[in-house]
């Protein structure tokens, strides 16, 4: 079955929908609109408008009753319009719903997945392109998914819906038409924590998630007589799969992190240290970044171009690592 | 009323709408990026509240509130321009529509976070009412953001501390697809203000008579160290949510009865019974709004877009190295 990332968002939720009376969407205008970009079109006539619900414009409200409902056992998905709107709930996710089960002494359980459209690239300027996953990583108890995928958006999300403590699941608007996947019929799940090996290569490895992963696959290939670089998509971003990084890592001794994200304060940053710690032996270079600037993503194209990583800035930095 | 300024505010009505709609018809011909929240429809309500403000008082417009800028005093090239996203604009491209305010003249650019201008208006109110200036705050906000915590704790310091701070709830029955009855359990917005310890009214906010009158007496109290006031105007956005949605969540019979009490419309009624030459008087505005918006266009389209590295500017007061290598 050929899908688009946003399709396979939308089945993800239809087919745990059904598949469990305790599931429940919940978000602004994702009934009767189906969703701002229509990833839950056709589920409350389906499932009805007790379980895909029409909530007041209050993100931290949507969060806050999503850790009710879920200390009652029942499994909301809750939708920020924009994932930028999470600011406005980020008191309910990362003081109630994250240390939840740590201060009640392993007493409950806290089944919410927070998801929305993140990322740039769309001229959505400073308030519709925001990529804020590395606020959420710093947080113990939360678990921190971002695919890049049409598979793995539906088989993470389907994990996070019946993981048992709160996913913040990060899409990624710019793929939500703009890629297409042959996808398995019927159940299909990919596990929290483990990342993929997207490209085998024996001279430098690129780590990246999200996005970025479809223009350094582009790299990969378009470069591929001149280095031979793997490529591995951490789709988890807490917990990150160490074991993963630090295999490719010892593999090539060149590492390069790609994320669209700003650098400083980045997840590559956490990245570069543990390999910087562990793999230091086996490095033929320094571990490298890239990222966005240290600056909010503009709206104007030339600007915001200029702040992203794009294609180019991806291949130069693949070539200053090889050239070391 | 005096006869200038009754064509006064005719001329911002029309202004707003003749604006507005080129706005969107840009937006449909692909010159715009980003979204575009038409206001269409609740002319009368930005209007209303800012004619009579002075220079140095301040507003806080919502997503749809282009007009408020061009009452209040910003310049129709700039905000032109700041639509295009160019260099010209307020936010210089660094962002678009309504999210760069103008500053020398009293408008704050909001962020996209709803309801988040209330807590800010407050606390300007606040230095008002601790350095004894009789200026007034107003904001805007959507009975949509009305949910939003911000808006609560905004209202309730203003309550507190009996800010010169004027809150008003333009309700247009919709928050993107939400109706009101998902919103919220009471009838009126204004009914919570009592729960604040300040006055609330509802007014029809398609009658610009009305609303003036009611914006008057809020500006009044304010002004006099008499507190805050929240004001709903129930009002109807003719367009969707942005020009990409196609409001199929209404119907059709709703946006007629509504379009049958256009704010610009009721006003010519009431010119045309004050026995102005509305015809005569219907062209002369149109030749002269037309003109203003054609300019702005004009202007818009020339300004230069801004360059890459410009993004790297008006970050910090004090530069600072922000190179991300
Ligand atoms: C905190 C927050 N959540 C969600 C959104 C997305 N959003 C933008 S406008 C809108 C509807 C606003 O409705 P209302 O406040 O009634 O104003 P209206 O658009 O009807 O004028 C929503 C949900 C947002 N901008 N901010």
């Amino acid at each position: 079955m050929l899908v688009t990332y946003i399709e396979a968002i939308r089945q993800a939720m239809d087919e745990e929908l059904a598949r469990d009376g305790n599931v429940l969407l919940m978000g602004e205008d994702v009934g009767v609109l189906g969703g701002a970009f229509k990833a839950s079109a056709g589920l409350q006539e389906k499932h009805g408008a007790d379980r895909v619900v029409d909530m007041p414009i209050s993100e931290s409200l949507i969060v806050g009753a999503g850790v009710g409902l879920a200390v009652q056992g029942m499994r909301p998905i809750l939708e920020m319009q924009f994932i930028d709107f999470i600011s406005c709930g980020f008191d309910q996710i990362v003081n109630t719903a994250a240390t939840l089960r740590y201060r009640h002494g392993g007493q409950t359980a806290c089944p919410i997945v927070v998801r929305g459209p993140s990322g740039g690239g769309v001229h959505g300027g400073l308030y519709h392109s925001q990529n804020p996953e590395a606020w959420f990583c710093h947080v113990p108890g939360l678990k921190v998914v971002a695919p890049a995928t049409a598979y793995d958006a539906k088989g993470l999300l389907k994990s996070a819906i019946r993981d048992d403590d709160p996913v913040i699941y990060f899409e990624h608007k710019f793929l939500y038409r703009r890629i297409k996947e042959e996808i398995p019929e019927g159940e299909l799940l990919v596990p929290i924590g483990k990342a993929a090996l997207r490209k085998e290569g024996r001279d430098l490895t690129v780590i990246t998630y999200g996005a970025p992963v479809h223009a350094v696959m582009k790299a990969a290939r378009d470069m591929s007589t001149e280095v031979d670089i793997e490529v591995v998509d951490l789709r988890t971003l807490l917990p990150i799969d160490w074991a993963a990084v630090k295999a490719s890592a010892r593999k090539t001794g060149k590492v390069l992190i790609v994320h669209e994200a700003r650098l400083t304060g980045g997840i590559g940053g956490e990245v570069a240290a543990r390999i910087a710690q562990d793999c230091f032996e086996e490095l033929d270079g320094p571990v490298m970044r890239l990222a966005a600037r240290d600056v909010h993503t503009p709206f104007a194209p030339a600007m915001e171009d200029y702040v992203l990583p794009n294609q180019g800035k991806i291949t130069e930095a693949i070539r200053k690592l090889a050239a070391y | 009323m005096t006869e200038q300024k009754d064509r006064e505010l005719y001329h911002w009505l029309r202004l707003i709408r003749e604006f507005e709609s080129r706005v969107s018809a840009l937006d449909k011909q692909g010159k715009l990026m980003g979204g575009v929240y038409s206001g269409k429809g609740q002319e009368a309500v930005t209007v209303g509240f800012c004619h009579d403000l002075r220079w140095d008082d301040w507003i806080f417009p919502l997503h749809r509130d282009l007009g408020a800028y061009l009452v209040k005093g910003a310049d129709p090239k700039r905000l032109m321009a700041q639509i295009f996203g160019k260099r010209d604009g307020f936010a210089k491209g660094k962002d678009s529509y309504l999210h760069g305010g103008d500053l020398a003249n009293g408008i704050f650019g909001s962020t996209s976070m709803l309801g988040a201008t209330l807590p800010v208006a407050a606390g300007m109110a606040y230095k008002f009412k601790i350095r004894k200036e009789d200026r007034v705050a107003i904001a805007f906000f959507g009975e949509g953001a009305s949910s939003r915590g911000d808006v609560h704790e905004a209202m309730n310091f203003a309550g507190v501390h009996k800010l010169p701070v004027i809150f008003v709830c333009e309700n247009n029955f919709y928050a993107y697809s939400t109706p009101n009855e998902l919103q919220f359990g009471v009838d009126n917005v204004a009914d919570r203000a009592a729960g604040y310890g300040f006055k609330g009214e509802v007014v029809n906010g398609n009658d610009l008579h009305n609303v003036m009158k009611t914006a008057g007496k809020a500006i009044d109290r304010a002004r006099k160290g008499d507190g805050p006031t929240l004001v709903e105007c129930k009002t109807y956005r003719y367009h969707g949510h942005s020009e990409h949605d196609r409001a199929d969540y209404r119907s059709e019979e709703e946006v007629i009865t509504w379009e049958s009490r256009d704010p610009i419309s009721l006003w010519e009624i009431y010119l045309e019974k004050r026995k102005y030459d509305i015809a005569a008087l219907r062209k002369e505005m149109t030749e002269e709004v037309t003109r203003i918006v054609e300019e702005a266009v004009a202007f818009a389209e020339g300004s230069p877009a801004p360059a890459g590295p410009e993004a790297m500017e008006d970050l910090y007061a004090m530069p600072i190295d922000t190179e991300a290598r």
